[in-house]
C-alpha cells in the first residue's frame, strides 16, 4: 500500500530535493554537490545538492542558524567548504578567491565603504579589474538604483534604504553571473522593505541575471523568488515555486514555517491510487494522494487556516468534504477584511480558521457553537513522526 | 553670594586652567627674558635676542637635533612595528596571543628606571658597553613607543568588523589592494594617532635616554646638564616653539573632525 503513495508522491510537482540534479559540468547555472560545511562538530550545512537556473531568482528560506548564510558565503567564496563542489556554468569554483569568482554579493549591513563617497563605492569593482568606461558605467548605475544625485555624498550621509540600493549598485555593476543578497532588507522597517523587495524584483527582471537571495521572512522569499528552497539543520526541506510549497507542504517544518497551518492527528484507513482516508478523531477525511506524505498507518492532517470554513451547527458549507461538528469559538480576532477564529474541538485542539469578512455569516463569538469543513484538496497529509511543531512562530500551548 | 554659586563650576574650571597653564606662561615669558645673570631665574627685561639667535649655544641645537633624529626615527621604526603587531593581534590567531596581548603592556606598565636599568644591562651583558650612544638610545625609544602604537592601534582594529575587506575581496580586490584600500585607509587614523603619541613619548623621555646614552646629549638631557649652572633662555624658546607646534596639531585636527562631522550631517 505504501508503495502506490509513494509513487504517487514522487510524481508530485513538488518533489524537491529529490528532484533529479544536472550534470554539473555542463550545467549552465549554478550547481551545488554534496557541499559540506562544519565548525568543529557543527554541521552548518550538510551534503547539499542545489541547481539554481541560469537567470532566475531563487530564495534560500530558513530560520537563524539553519546554514542558508553559509552556504551564500561558500557561494562567494568567502567560506571554503569542508567538502563537496560547487559549479558556476560547467566551471569548478569550489576553491577559487572571492576575487577571483564572478559572483557579487549585498552584505547583510551593505558593508559599504565609509570613507569613499557612493560613486567610488559603486566604482570599486570596476577599478580593480581596470575597466573601461568607469565614469560613464556608474552613473548608468546610479541611475538604475535611483541615486544619481547623491553620487559624492558618503555612505553615513544617506539613508537605511539608499544604502540598500548603493549596495545593490556595487555589486549589480559587476554583471555577475549570480548575485547573492545576504538578508539584504533586514536592517530597513517594513514599508520600506516591501518596496525594496518590489524594486530588486524589478532590477532583478530588468538585468535578467542569476539571484540568490537569502531570507528568514517566508513572506519576502514568496514575494520575490522563483524558487524558494526552504532550509532547515544545514540541509534543504523542501523547494519549489512559492505557491507549490505553501498549498503542498512536505514536511510539518514547511508547513509550519510557511504561513501557519492546523495538524490534526489522524490513523490513515485506506490508500487508494487518487485518494487517502484518514480517519480524524472519528470523521473520516480524504487527501489526494499526491498530498498524503507520511508512510506509516498515522499522520498529521494538514489544512491551512484560510481553507477551514466555518459555519453554524447544521448548515451547509461549501465543500464536499465531511463537517466536522462539536466546534466552540474560544478566541476572535477581527482584522477588518477577514476575522480569524479559535475553535475548540471535541478532542481538545483548537485550531485557526480565517474567515473572509463577505458579509456570508455573522461574526461568531467566544462560545458559540460551530462546525467546521474544508475541500479534500486542500488538505495534506504529513508524517506523523514529525514535530508538530518544527518551524511554528510561537508555539501553541493546547494541541 | 548666589552668583558664586551660580558660576562655581565656571570659576574653578578657569582657575583650574590658570594653574596648569602658569608654567606654559612662563615658558614664553622667559623666552623673551633678558636675564642679568644666568643663575637667577627671573624676569628682567624683553628682548628679541633668543628668538634671533635660538643656537647661541651650538650644544643645545646639537642635542636638540639629535633628539628630533631620534624621535622621528623611533617613530617611524615604533610605527611600522607595532601597527604589523597590532595587526597579528588583532587579525589572526595563533599559539601564544593572549600572553603576547599581555606582554606587550609590560613596558607601559614598568617603571622607566626599572626598563632603563635593565636595557643597560642588556647592552653592556651583550657586549655594547663601548658603543652606548645614538642607536642604544633608537632601539630603547623603538622598544617603549612600540606598546604605545600596538595598544592605539589594536583599539582602532578591533572597533573594525573584517566585514569590509571581505566586501572588498567580493568586488575584486586581491589581499594587497584590500589592505591598500580599504584597510588601511580606515585604521590610518590610529596610526597617525600612535605616530604622535611615540614622537612625543621618545623626544621628552629622560630616564631611559640617561642609562643607555653613553656620553651623547639628548634634548632633555641638556636641559638637565645645564640645570645646574643656569639654564640659557634659548631654552624656552625651544619649550615655545614645542607648544606652537602641539597646539596647531591639536587644533588642526579638532578643525578637522569638525568639518568631516559637518559634512557627515
Amino acid at each position: 500500500m505504501s508503495q502506490v503513495v509513494e509513487a504517487a508522491a514522487s510524481e508530485g510537482p513538488s518533489d524537491g530535493p529529490g528532484e533529479q540534479l544536472a550534470d554539473p559540468a555542463t550545467y549552465d547555472g549554478l550547481a551545488l554537490r554534496a557541499l559540506t560545511k562544519h565548525f568543529g562538530s557543527f554541521y552548518a550545512v550538510r551534503d547539499l545538492d542545489l541547481d539554481v537556473p541560469r537567470g532566475s531568482f531563487f530564495a534560500l528560506l530558513g530560520p537563524s542558524g539553519c546554514g542558508k548564510t553559509t552556504t551564500l558565503r561558500m557561494v562567494a567564496g568567502l567560506e571554503t567548504p569542508s567538502s563537496g563542489a560547487i559549479t558556476l556554468s560547467g566551471k569548478d569554483i569550489t576553491y577559487a578567491k572571492p576575487y577571483q569568482r564572478p559572483v557579487n554579493t549585498v552584505f547583510q549591513n551593505y558593508a559599504l565603504f565609509p570613507h569613499l563617497d557612493i560613486f567610488e563605492n559603486v566604482a570599486f569593482g570596476l577599478r580593480r579589474r581596470k575597466q573601461k568606461d568607469v565614469d560613464k558605467t556608474v552613473r548608468e548605475m546610479l541611475e538604475l538604483v535611483e541615486l544619481d544625485t547623491q553620487a559624492r555624498k558618503k555612505p553615513a550621509q544617506l539613508s537605511g534604504g539608499q544604502q540598500q540600493r548603493v549596495a545593490l549598485g556595487r555589486a549589480l555593476i559587476n554583471n555577475p553571473e549570480v548575485l547573492l543578497l545576504d538578508e539584504p532588507l533586514g536592517a530597513l522597517d517594513l514599508k520600506l522593505r516591501r518596496s525594496m523587495q518590489i524594486e530588486i524584483k524589478r532590477i532583478q527582471t530588468e538585468v535578467g541575471r542569476t539571484f540568490i537571495h537569502v531570507t528568514h521572512d517566508q513572506e519576502e522569499a514568496m514575494t520575490m523568488a522563483d524558487t524558494v528552497a526552504v532550509m532547515n539543520h544545514g540541509v534543504i526541506e523542501q523547494m519549489g515555486a512559492p505557491a507549490e510549497l505553501y498549498e503542498n507542504p512536505r514536511s510539518t517544518f514547511v508547513a509550519n514555517f510557511l504561513g501557519q497551518s492546523n495538524l490534526i492527528e489522524g490513523n490513515i484507513k485506506n490508500r487508494a491510487a487518487d485518494i487517502v482516508t484518514v480517519d480524524m478523531h472519528g470523521i473520516d477525511v480524504s487527501i489526494p494522494a499526491p498530498r498524503a506524505h507520511a508512510p506509516g498507518d498515522r499522520g498529521w492532517v494538514g489544512i491551512r487556516p484560510e481553507k477551514v470554513l466555518i459555519g453554524e451547527v447544521g448548515e451547509e458549507l461549501d465543500a464536499p468534504g465531511n463537517t466536522i461538528p462539536g466546534g466552540v469559538v474560544s478566541d476572535v480576532s477581527f482584522v477588518g477584511v477577514s476575522t480569524q477564529y479559535l475553535v475548540r474541538m471535541p478532542w481538545g485542539q483548537e485550531l485557526q480558521v480565517f474567515s473572509q469578512n463577505t458579509g456570508r455569516h455573522r461574526l461568531f463569538a467566544v462560545g458559540d457553537q460551530v462546525e467546521l469543513s474544508w475541500r479534500p484538496e486542500y488538505a495534506f497529509l504529513l508524517d506523523a513522526a514529525q514535530d508538530a511543531f518544527a518551524g511554528a512562530q510561537k508555539l501553541d500551548s493546547d494541541g | 553670594m548666589t552668583w558664586v554659586r551660580k558660576h562655581l563650576v565656571l570659576i574653578l574650571g578657569l582657575l583650574v586652567l590658570v594653574y596648569t597653564f602658569i608654567p606654559i606662561f612662563v615658558v614664553v615669558l622667559m623666552s623673551f627674558n633678558d636675564p642679568a645673570s644666568r643663575l637667577i631665574y627671573r624676569f628682567d627685561g624683553f628682548t628679541l635676542h633668543n628668538w634671533a639667535n635660538p643656537c647661541e649655544d651650538p650644544s643645545m641645537c646639537e642635542a636638540l637635533g639629535r633628539s628630533i633624529q631620534i624621535g622621528l626615527l623611533s617613530t617611524l621604526g615604533a610605527t611600522i612595528l607595532g601597527t604589523l603587531a597590532a595587526f597579528a593581534l588583532v587579525r589572526h590567531s595563533f599559539r601564544g596571543r593572549s600572553v603576547a596581548n599581555l606582554v606587550i603592556f609590560l613596558p607601559m606598565a614598568a617603571p622607566e628606571i626599572v626598563l632603563g636599568s635593565s636595557l643597560l644591562a642588556l647592552f653592556v651583558g651583550a657586549g655594547f658597553a663601548g658603543q652606548l650612544g645614538f642607536w642604544t638610545i633608537l632601539i630603547a625609544h623603538i622598544m617603549f613607543c612600540l606598546s604605545f602604537v600596538v595598544v592605539t592601534v589594536r583599539s582602532r582594529l578591533a572597533g573594525m568588523t573584517d566585514t569590509l575587506e571581505q566586501a572588498a575581496a567580493d568586488l575584486y580586490a586581491t589581499p594587497a589592494q584590500t589592505f591598500w584600500r580599504v584597510t588601511f585607509p580606515l585604521v590610518f587614523p590610529g596610526i597617525l594617532g600612535a605616530a604622535l603619541l611615540s614622537f612625543s613619548l621618545s623626544f621628552d623621555d629622560f630616564i631611559i635616554t640617561n642609562l643607555n646614552a653613553g656620553n651623547t646629549t639628548t634634548f632633555p638631557m641638556y636641559v638637565w646638564g645645564v640645570a645646574q649652572r643656569g639654564v640659557p633662555m634659548q631654552v624656552n624658546v625651544v619649550g615655545t616653539v614645542m607648544f606652537l607646534v602641539s597646539v596647531v596639531i591639536v587644533v588642526g585636527g579638532e578643525l578637522n573632525s569638525r568639518r568631516r562631522a559637518k559634512a557627515l550631517s
